[in-house]
Parts: structure tokens; C-alpha cells; sequence
């Protein structure tokens, strides 16, 4: 379960190595920059009956904006959507060369039984499942999983708008550029969700927060 | 490859403040953010570059039958449609200048006489929507092979009557779809759409398909454009 045994009794467990830190922060900020910018850029043309709050989005401050680019925040949220997407770029591309050929993935999702995320979800569900530091249940497992498909998603997606002539059969597997426009939506809409579990399970343990820091957990017993 | 926009040549940052940007700033705002500005602009340039290297000069944009075309097209611009202008064909004169061998203006009647070509394409703006139209004119690159342009320079600027103005890299210049166009859905260009001639641009965004151009450059001097110099990516290629 660990990626690093630390033996002697005394010392703290080793829990996240630097690299799966480092990675995960500068994730959590791409994201946050991605999303807000992205929900200012959606404001420009709806897709649905909605709009999101204009304090929600990213991209600078409309009186500022109105300064630099002439108009309420479309070209700041552009020009951060498109800044950040290289640091979710090279960021996810070293966290997945390293979960892939590190075997950190293989350590910590796998194997995965269908059966085994019922039960735990049922038991989560109930309030029945314990957490223990550096473990994972099949629900966080499976979670991972789907979230990690999801930004491949969504930058897939992402990039069939950026370029729906250059990539042009990349935009076609996504139904073409207006049905690509949906798919970038829903991706981000499960990630917001992800976002929302990953958050208040956090809250429920808050001892889970520390490790992701420090990288270190007490021993348990 | 494709030319490369100097940051130092971009915007109003380092140099050449525009008008409307140097009314409108402050010293505070300056102060308060150019770092993060600084890296975005930075951030754009290198976007530019890696456009460059993606625009495969051989790529055509996908093309629709005629089932496919918006039957009403959006409308979009800076000003309202009764704002347009209205530009009168005995007067009207395409000036150009810059590496280009024959430099004399083209009336009406003379682009009327280019040979044509016309495309279903798809129209996408940075704001998100997109519309297929159909559209006619002649490919600028026989224009620019005709007026003798030097085709090595990498730039292709455009001034527009309403305001605009925009500049294209000479590769997207040569595309074979990108054209002079004259006509829309079949009928004289409308004055809404840039009467008598707008450069329509299938593998960039919207706002680098210039309407009502009046003057064209080729030169090696970055021209800028109007949304770009307020910090609208330069490149915008689809």
C-alpha cells in the first residue's frame, strides 16, 4: 500500500511521495484556474438556461479587464484558460508517466472488483467504513480512476475546440464542434463533483490533509 | 514555419499603446499587474508558436453540403448592424502596400473579375458559437501571386472601414481556403457581413476574418490587430 516502508519503528510512514505533492497541488491550481476561467468563458455563449455567478469565474476583475482588453473579461479568461492548460498539461503528463511506470498506480488502485466498490460503497454509505491513513477503499479507487479518465476527457474535448480543423477527426469522435462543446461541459461537471466528494471527505478526515503536505503519516499501530 | 510574434512588438505593455488602452489605464493598474499580464501575454505568444508548428498548410477545413448552412446567419460585431458602414462601390478602392510588385488600387469592378471559388464551411467565434455559411470569392493567394506580393514576408495585414484591423501569418495567407470573398449564401457580400469584400478564414476563429477591408500590407513589420493588441491570442487558428 505504501510507496515507501520506512522500518524503523520510530520514525513517521513515508505516505505521498514529493513527486505525487508536488503534482497534486499544482494539479488542485490548474484546475482552479481552468474551471473558473472556463465558467467565464461558458458565460459568453450558454449552453444551457444558466450562466454562472461573475464572482465564480477567473480572469480578472471586470473594471480591470475593461482596461486591458476593451471589454468585461473574455480575452483574461481566454488568456488564463489557455495559459493553465499547459501547467494541467506537463503537470498530468509527469504524474502519469510516474503512477504508470513507477507502478504507484498499480500499488494504490489496483486490482479493482466491482463487487468490492459495492461493498464498500454500501458500507461508506452507512457510515460503516473505517479509514485507515495510506489505504485506500475500492470506492476511492474506483473514484481515482474515473477522475483521471475524466481529465484525459475533458483535455481531449478541450482540444477538439481549440482546433476543429487541425485535429478535425479528433472533433468528429466528439460529435463535431458543437456536441464537443457538451462533452467539455459534462467533463467539467464531473470533475466540479469529484471536487465536491474529494473536498468534504477531506472535511469528514481532516488527518488525511497533513500527509498530502509533509508527505508523512504517524505509524499505525 | 510561421512568423513569430515578438512580444516586444505585441500590445501596449513595452510599446505601441493603443489608443483606447492608453485613455482608459492608470499607473496603478499598470504597477498592480503586469507581472501576471506579462505572463500572459508571454503565455499567448508561445501559443502563437505552437499554432504555428499545428497549421498543416495541406489541412482543409471540413466543408458541408448546402442541407448544412445556418439559413440565418448571426450577426456580430463591436457596433450595432445599423452602425455598419455603408460603402459605395464607385468610390470604393482596395489600396495596397508594402513587398507587394504592383501596388495599384482595385475598384470593385476589377476584384469583381478575379476568378471565384466558393465554400460551406464553418464559422467559429471565440465566444463559443459556431455557424456554417457559404461563401465566395477569389483565393488570396492568386490575388497575392497576381499583384506580385512578395511571399516570403510574414505578414498579411487588413484595415477594415468599420475600424478593424487584423493581421494573418503568410502560411493561413496561401491556405486554399482562405479567399476574398464577395458573396454570401450565393448573393452580393451584405453590408452586415463586410460589403464589398471580407477575407473569410476557415481555419481561424471569427475575429481574424476582417469585413469592409479597404487596405492590405504584406510586410515583416508585426501589424497587430485591433482584439489582438487587447490581449486576444494572435494566431486564433481552428
Amino acid at each position: 500500500m505504501m510507496d515507501h516502508g520506512v522500518t524503523r519503528q520510530a520514525q513517521p510512514i513515508v505516505l505521498h511521495p514529493l513527486i505525487i505533492r508536488i503534482t497534486h497541488w499544482l494539479n488542485a491550481l490548474a484546475i482552479f484556474i481552468m474551471i473558473g476561467s472556463g465558467w467565464r468563458i461558458y458565460n459568453w455563449e450558454p449552453l444551457f438556461g444558466f450562466e454562472f455567478p461573475a464572482w465564480m469565474t477567473f480572469g480578472g476583475w471586470p473594471e480591470v479587464s475593461q482596461h486591458w482588453h476593451n471589454e468585461e473579461g473574455l480575452a483574461g479568461a481566454l488568456q488564463w484558460h489557455f495559459a493553465s492548460m499547459w501547467l494541467l498539461f506537463v503537470n498530468f503528463l509527469v504524474y502519469l508517466v510516474y503512477g504508470l511506470t513507477s507502478g504507484h498506480f498499480r500499488r494504490t488502485m489496483l486490482p479493482i472488483q466491482p463487487q468490492e466498490i459495492l461493498r464498500d460503497l454500501r458500507a461508506a454509505l452507512g457510515g460503516q467504513l473505517a479509514h485507515r491513513v495510506g489505504e485506500r477503499n475500492a470506492v476511492q479507487s474506483a473514484l481515482y480512476i474515473g477522475v483521471i479518465t475524466v481529465i484525459v476527457l475533458t483535455a481531449l474535448s478541450g482540444l477538439s475546440i481549440w482546433k476543429p480543423v487541425q485535429f478535425q477527426e479528433l472533433t468528429a469522435v466528439f460529435g463535431g464542434y458543437d456536441a464537443a462543446r457538451y462533452v467539455h461541459f459534462f467533463c467539467m461537471a464531473a470533475i466540479v463533483l469529484f471536487l465536491a466528494v474529494h473536498l468534504a471527505l477531506t472535511a469528514l478526515v481532516p488527518k488525511v490533509l497533513p500527509p498530502m503536505i509533509t508527505g508523512r503519516a504517524p505509524r499505525r499501530r | 514555419m510561421s512568423p513569430i510574434r515578438k512580444p516586444d512588438r505585441r500590445g501596449f505593455l513595452t510599446g505601441g499603446l493603443s489608443l483606447g488602452a492608453l485613455s482608459l489605464l492608470t499607473g496603478c493598474d499598470l504597477t498592480d499587474n503586469e507581472p501576471a499580464q506579462r505572463l500572459l501575454w508571454n503565455m499567448s505568444c508561445w501559443n502563437d508558436r505552437v499554432q504555428g508548428w499545428l497549421f498543416n498548410p495541406n489541412r482543409l477545413a471540413p466543408t458541408y453540403p448546402e442541407s448544412a448552412v445556418d439559413r440565418v446567419f448571426r450577426y456580430n460585431a463591436f457596433y450595432p448592424e445599423e452602425q455598419a458602414p455603408q460603402l459605395d462601390p464607385t468610390t470604393y478602392r482596395l489600396e495596397l502596400s508594402g513587398s507587394i510588385g504592383d501596388k495599384r488600387s482595385w475598384t470593385v469592378d476589377n476584384l469583381y473579375q478575379l476568378p471565384r471559388t466558393s465554400q460551406i464551411t464553418r464559422h467559429v467565434c471565440v465566444e463559443g458559437w459556431s455557424r456554417i455559411g457559404k461563401w465566395g470569392g477569389c483565393p488570396l493567394r492568386i490575388f497575392l501571386e497576381h499583384v506580385e506580393a512578395d511571399l516570403t514576408k510574414n505578414y498579411v495585414g487588413f484595415i477594415c472601414a468599420d475600424g478593424d484591423y487584423t493581421s494573418i501569418d503568410m502560411p493561413t495567407a496561401l491556405h486554399p481556403q482562405t479567399i476574398m470573398a464577395f458573396t454570401f449564401a450565393d448573393q452580393i457580400l451584405p453590408r452586415k457581413f463586410g460589403y464589398p469584400m471580407k477575407i473569410r478564414i476557415p481555419t481561424k476563429l471569427g475575429f481574424k476574418n476582417p469585413k469592409f477591408v479597404v487596405a492590405l500590407s504584406v510586410t515583416n513589420d508585426y501589424p497587430g490587430g485591433f482584439w489582438e493588441d487587447y490581449g486576444y491570442n494572435w494566431f486564433s487558428g481552428s
